[in-house]
């Protein structure tokens, strides 16, 4: 008797046995979302040069592969992208489809103007928005920081950047000094840890005009009257809590920082704890990264994470920055640039941010991933320190147009003090100075 | 005939008249090109800027007509005054060292020693280093704890100073940054004025008895001096419109102790993003630039002439 499976069927049989795991694969991607409908486009975004920048350069890659689309990624250093931004987008044709947005500089200057394209609408569009997105993801803080004040939400928030205290665990425990929970213990310490002859000095902080506003607003968190405006949008920055806040800014970088600190930033700042000279450091957690690295750290393993100390308010709030990133509304390309924002601030990439210690990503299901936090360099208080201050931050600088003005100009009467001037004459003349700035700012808004 | 049209002039005058304009009719859209690059990047921006003066814009608000009163304002701001003020203070040390060395080193070099060849390639080696990694290593060196400036101090049993973390020295110190990267400069201007000038003179001076410092009080500098005055119009307008070094190095800190009038101006347009009154800044600028200029070129002439 023949047998019925001729070599024929066979053949047949084998080929359509081969080729059906890449026919389910293709069947459940056409029938789940379609990353690949705008393949074949380019799209051009731009970021700013840190570490979040370098992740998404790194893996541009991976979303080409993924879309189809082709990216044009710029990265370009903090200060001049805000100033191509501002500068693109007034010129009412920006090159750009999508662009990172520093929330605490340029947040009410991009809602004012309506530069950006509201992402509600983009998220609520099934045909755009993958269904894993998953936008309750978003920690609320950082909803709320990238919405404006007319409940437009113009950027998606990226990533989070909190004040916090790193110290020098070696040099605290040589002096059998504890983690400070108060400013005043802080000072004290300080003053405690501070051995001019080694040249190590018990604190190190942004002199720098401009740059050391966020460090007194950090102090000025603490106090009852926490803001730099208030509810009427009135500058109160000549008061007696801000005042405080001076006085205390004074006395750290006068009493218990190293000479020179009139002119430091936050890198002169990293430097100089890096090489072991400073015991406390406050500044922005963004900064972690190179003070783990032991090529280049000598205090690697040795840092010690903390939430900043409390004032002498019944408050107690870090200050908070941050990013977002947005589509410029007359961008013709808001689909692809959608898609871009949704792969960038995805779960992976927000994860991998995290870490990889390249910052504090705005969602929240990477801190709840215990395998990757348990594979990071960091140790577990830093972690515990992120979530912390995540749950007390505060925006770090008002949220007005002339923001980097109002950095200016009270930056100057700050670092004056530290030169020796009246902390309360300065602010004053500070005060009264930017005053009819911001008045006129906010008759315009 | 072309005979007969030479001996009659006024005819002839009418013809080479005729002839020009012929000749200008046909080639002048050669110049069109050049022409308009001129008007777009030089005229427009320029009666563009005036034009913004007028105004009282900041980017992403309103644009209101305020004529001249952001002159007025500039003429009663401070922060403007001194920043004239460190300018021209900044601008004459950085112009005054640079010649002063340049001047002793061209001396120097124009010598004839061993590895002199050697010595010069070396010598204008910081004149080749691009500005803004320049400035980077400066702030590294001058870094009041960390700094290798400070360490040779103390090695040498002189007190550490504060370099630019201070009021007090900051301008001297980025004055030091200046001298160091364009006192070649300077040096190679005047080597190569030294090498142009004639011997006889010298013979001339060593007949008569003349000594070393005579010959070069009485016959180097005089003839030297197109040559020095050409240096200095090249520091000034160097020195003037100095912006990276500073930015880099201070951003116009301490406070606003190294805030010339280009960080100044920087500040205004592009941090505050108030473009009216910063254009207002750059044409009261220009002004002082042109007529410094003018001074200058003035000065070659006579210079030349004498």
């Amino acid at each position: 008797m023949r047998s019925s499976i001729t070599r024929r069927t066979a053949l047949r049989t084998g080929t359509a046995l081969l080729a059906a795991p890449a026919l389910v694969e293709r069947a459940n991607a056409q029938s789940a979302f379609d990353w690949r409908r705008f393949r074949g486009e380019r799209i051009e975004a731009t970021v700013q040069l840190s570490p979040r920048g370098q992740l998404l350069q790194q893996s541009s890659k991976e979303f080409e592969d993924l879309t189809g689309i082709k990216l044009g990624l710029e990265v370009v250093p903090e200060q001049q992208h805000r100033q191509k931004t501002i500068v693109e987008f007034a010129s009412g044709r920006p090159s750009f489809d999508v662009t990172e947005v520093s929330l605490h500089v340029n947040k009410r200057q991009v809602g004012k103007a309506r530069w950006c394209a509201d992402v509600k609408a983009l998220m609520t569009d099934q045909t755009l928005t993958a269904p894993d997105f998953d936008f309750s993801d978003f920690g609320q803080g950082m909803v709320n920081y990238a919405t404006q004040a007319d409940g437009r939400m113009d950027t998606l928030p990226a990533f989070a950047d909190y004040f916090i205290l790193y110290y020098n665990k070696e040099l605290l425990a040589a002096r059998n000094v504890e983690v400070p929970k108060t400013w005043d213990e802080m000072f004290e310490a300080a003053q405690r840890l501070t051995d001019t002859s080694k040249q190590v000095y018990g604190h190190v902080g942004r002199g720098l005009k401009n740059a050391n506003v966020v460090l007194w607003s950090s102090y000025l968190l603490g106090t009852a009257q926490r803001d730099m405006i208030d509810a009427n949008r009135q500058l109160i920055t000549d008061t007696p809590d801000a005042v405080w806040a001076g006085e205390t800014y004074r006395k750290f970088l006068r009493d218990a920082s190293p000479p020179g600190s009139i002119g430091f930033n936050w890198n002169e700042c990293q430097t100089t704890f890096m090489q072991g000279r400073a015991a406390m450091w406050l500044d922005g957690i963004g900064f972690a990264a190179p003070l783990e690295d032991r090529a280049r750290s000598r205090v690697a393993g040795k840092v010690g994470y903390a939430v900043v100390p409390r004032g002498p308010g019944s408050s107690h709030h870090c200050a908070l920055f941050g990013a977002g990133y947005g589509i410029p509304e007359t961008s013709r390309k808001k689909g692809p640039a959608w898609l871009f924002i949704q792969w960038a601030l995805g779960k992976p990439m927000q994860l991998r941010m995290l870490a990889e210690g390249r910052g504090v990503p705005a969602r929240a299901s990477p801190f709840r991933n215990e395998e990757a936090i348990g594979r990071s360099p960091f140790p577990r208080d830093f972690f515990q320190s992120l979530e912390a201050s995540s749950k007390i931050a505060r925006a770090g600088l008002p949220e007005i147009v002339p923001v980097t003005q109002f950095r200016d100009v009270i930056g100057t009467a700050l670092t004056n003090t530290i030169s020796g001037a009246d902390v309360a004459g300065e602010l004053k003349r500070a005060t009264a100075e930017f005053r009819p700035v911001l008045e006129q700012s906010e008759r315009e808004s | 005939m072309s005979g007969g049209a030479a001996a009659l002039p006024v005819p002839a005058t009418a013809a080479a008249k005729r002839r020009r304009r012929n000749y200008a009719r046909h080639y002048a859209w050669f110049i069109v090109p050049a022409a308009a690059v001129v008007v777009a990047v030089i005229l427009f921006p320029w009666a563009f800027t005036l034009y913004v003066s007028a105004f009282d814009w900041r980017l992403g608000g309103e644009r209101r007509w305020v004529g001249l009163a952001n002159y007025a304002a500039l003429f009663s701001d401070a922060r403007f005054g001194w920043a004239m003020l460190r300018t021209l203070l900044y601008t004459v040390l950085a112009v005054v060292f640079p010649l002063l060395f340049g001047l002793a080193a061209a001396l120097a070099f124009h010598r004839r020693f061993p590895l002199r060849g050697l010595a010069r390639a070396v010598f204008i080696l910081p004149m080749m280093a691009t500005p803004v990694a320049v400035a980077l290593v400066w702030t590294m060196m001058f870094h009041p704890q960390l700094g290798v400036l400070n360490w040779l101090l103390t090695t040498a049993g002189l007190p550490p100073s504060m370099w630019v973390y201070s009021a007090s020295t900051v301008i001297p110190t980025l004055v030091l940054v200046e001298v160091w990267h364009w006192t070649p400069l300077v040096m190679l201007l005047l080597l190569g004025g030294l090498a142009a000038l004639p011997v006889d003179p010298y013979e001339a001076a060593k007949i008569d008895g003349a000594t070393p410092w005579q010959a070069f009080r009485h016959v180097t500098l005089p003839l030297l001096m197109p040559f020095i005055v050409v240096a200095l119009i090249i520091r000034t307008i160097d020195a003037l419109k100095a912006f990276d070094t500073i930015y880099v190095i201070t951003q116009g800190g301490p406070g606003s102790a190294s805030e010339t009038i280009n960080i100044f101006l920087y500040l205004q347009a592009f941090a505050f993003y108030n473009m009216g009154y910063a254009s207002a800044v750059v044409v009261v600028f220009f002004a002082i630039i042109m007529a410094l200029a003018a001074l200058l070129l003035w000065t070659r002439q006579r210079v030349r002439l004498t």
